[in-house]
């Protein structure tokens, strides 16, 4: 791992205040990882290793988290995953559709980063939208009650 | 009804706004009462959790000790990740402080002195309005030390989730919490025994929380009478698929499915058949549209309809509906959910996942809707947590209310 891959400074300093919210530092690591993917955007091996040496876990530990957790991306993503729920409450409301179209227009299945590394598409579960559905996620922000105009329109807006 | 969970002032998210309703008046007053009477008034108040179980929420709080050493805690369950369920983020959106005042009574009541906000980690837009309003109520003294001068000290916290469908579980919330595996723990024993971190433990589902606040308002015995009597106070629907205006809609206990649809939701676009229901978020059991009659949305009433209330995520589907492929994308979830800890859900929801997938492709025989029933039965009941059932109840509804649309998309030339 390179020397510059460190959680920064900013970070460092709010685990260490997190700490104090639990009996146990172990139980920061959910948090210790967000900070991590929102700095880099995804979990290495290496950066599991970083963890689990910064809160005195073990690696297997901070892996056996990691790999539990679906929000955790063990692999680079584009600058935007496109998360897409095709649970039963959008499925009644043609989130099919909107997948499709989406790849289509991506030209990428699900699961596939655009060449640009632009873009990510993934399907998800159920991300309590239901009455607003079709929804997709894109990085933090949620977009409910799609149609295709309004995916395009979205999609050209995320460079 | 007046809404009382979610009612129509602007901005009640806002410390003042909130506070000029009325805001933190209850807290006041609780803080006065002695804390077994506080919870002397849940427990009259019949209110039951509203996160799916069910359970009377003031006996829950009477199962934390009342002498100990150890620091009690209460986890309130935020994790909403039950398929059709959306409720829990209209509370943070809309009256976010009405939990907090919630949550701070509560702990008070049972004496806690650290409480927790779990999260779904997918709700990250929701953490961060939490969040200034936690900080807005430490600022004026809601929590923390010596809350108004009464010598009640407690922290509220929030945890950020990491996209789990059985953090929802209270013991594997706990776990998640402790930085660990979401996995759930045998019962007993429970955890106002052992919880978090082997301390007395309470963990409410947001909703529940949420209602503290109105039965110290109106009194439990105001709020006995709203709704059904068995299961009382005012309930947040959430009703999603085949309707014209899908969203969160509160009202008291005890409508009738059919009016929720029509009068709430705007019916069923183009006029068409309820072909079924999902009454309660995907896992509670599937029911037919012409045996809607009479039932309503409280737990005696589908109980009696051979279902349950569960989160209240009422799931229409119309006429057209194909109830293959929505089983299999049900039966998908719970397989892509199940933690792994148990066989028979780790194993059988991949079965059952399989043997629909057949269905789904017109590939099946007759004798796989009895392998089908089969495996279902062999989940449930015999795991660690109630997730094995979540994933058997809406594959066993399915064949025993709609045996037609399995038998439809069996294989036409049998191979011998």
């Amino acid at each position: 791992m390179a020397e510059t891959e460190k959680l920064s400074e900013k970070h460092l300093q709010a685990i260490e205040e997190l700490k104090k919210r639990y009996q146990q530092p172990q139980s920061v690591v959910l948090a210790a990882l967000w900070m991590w993917q929102e700095e880099h955007g995804w979990v290495s091996e290496e950066a599991m290793q970083y963890i689990a040496d910064l809160l005195s876990l073990p690696h297997q530990h901070v892996y056996g988290v990691v790999t539990f957790y679906t929000m955790f991306n063990r692999k680079p993503v584009g600058r935007h995953k496109i998360e897409v729920c095709t649970n039963v409450s959008c499925m009644l409301r043609s989130s099919q559709g909107i997948l499709e179209h989406i790849q289509k227009s991506l030209n990428i299945k699900v699961g596939e980063t655009t060449p640009d590394g632009r873009f990510t598409l993934v399907e998800a579960e159920c991300l309590g939208s239901c009455g607003t559905a079709p929804m997709m996620q894109v990085g933090n922000e949620y977009y409910e009650n799609l149609d295709e105009v309004k995916v395009d329109r979205i999609l050209n807006s995320l460079k | 009804m007046e809404p009382l969970l979610l009612p129509s002032t602007a901005n009640l998210h806002a410390i003042d706004v909130y506070e000029s309703h009325g805001g933190y008046a209850m807290l006041r007053k609780a803080l006065l009462m002695k804390p077994e009477e506080v919870t002397e008034e849940v427990k009259k108040s019949n209110l039951r959790g509203r996160g799916g179980a069910c359970f009377p929420t003031g006996l829950k709080w009477t199962f934390m000790p009342k002498q100990t050493h150890l620091p009690k805690y209460l986890c309130v369950n935020g994790d909403e990740s039950e398929p059709g369920t959306f409720k829990d983020r209209q509370i943070f959106e809309s009256n976010p402080h009405l939990l907090i005042e919630g949550a701070i009574i509560a702990s008070y009541a049972m004496g806690v002195k650290t409480a927790y906000l779990y999260v779904r980690g997918e709700y990250a837009k929701w953490i961060r309005l939490m969040q200034k309003v936690v900080d807005d109520a430490y600022a004026r003294g809601y929590i923390g030390g010596n809350i108004l001068g009464s010598g009640f000290s407690t922290d509220f916290y929030i945890h950020r989730g990491g996209g789990a469908y059985i953090c929802g579980e209270e013991s594997s919330l706990m776990n998640s919490i402790e930085g660990m595996r979401g996995y759930p723990r045998v019962k007993p024993p429970f955890p106002a025994q052992n919880g978090l971190w082997g301390c007395p433990t309470t963990i409410n589902n947001v909703e529940t929380i949420a209602n503290v606040p109105v039965i110290l308002r109106l009194g439990h015995e105001a709020y006995t009478k709203i709704g059904a009597a068995q299961h009382p106070g005012p309930i947040l629907v959430g009703v999603s698929g085949h309707v014209n205006k899908p969203g969160v809609y509160e009202m008291p206990t005890g409508v009738p499915l059919l009016e929720i649809i029509e009068r709430y939701a705007g019916g069923v676009p183009g006029n068409k058949r309820i072909k079924a229901v999902i009454p309660g978020g995907s896992s509670t059991k599937i029911l037919r549209g012409e045996a809607l009659q009479g039932v309503c949305m409280d737990a005696d009433s589908l109980l009696k309809a051979g279902s349950s209330v569960g989160t209240a995520g009422l799931i229409v589907m119309d006429e057209d509906t194909d109830l293959i492929s929505v089983i299999t994308r049900i039966a998908s979830f719970y397989h892509h959910e199940s933690c792994g800890q148990c066989t028979p859900c780790r194993e059988g929801t991949g079965w059952m996942l399989k043997i629909l997938r057949r269905f789904e492709r017109r590939d099946a025989t007759m004798a796989d809707l009895d392998l089908l029933l089969d495996v279902a039965n062999n989940i449930e009941g015999n795991t660690i947590c109630a997730l094995g059932d979540a994933a058997a109840w809406p594959v066993q509804s399915m064949i025993q209310r709609f045996p037609e649309e399995f038998e439809k998309r069996v294989r036409v030339t049998a191979v011998a």
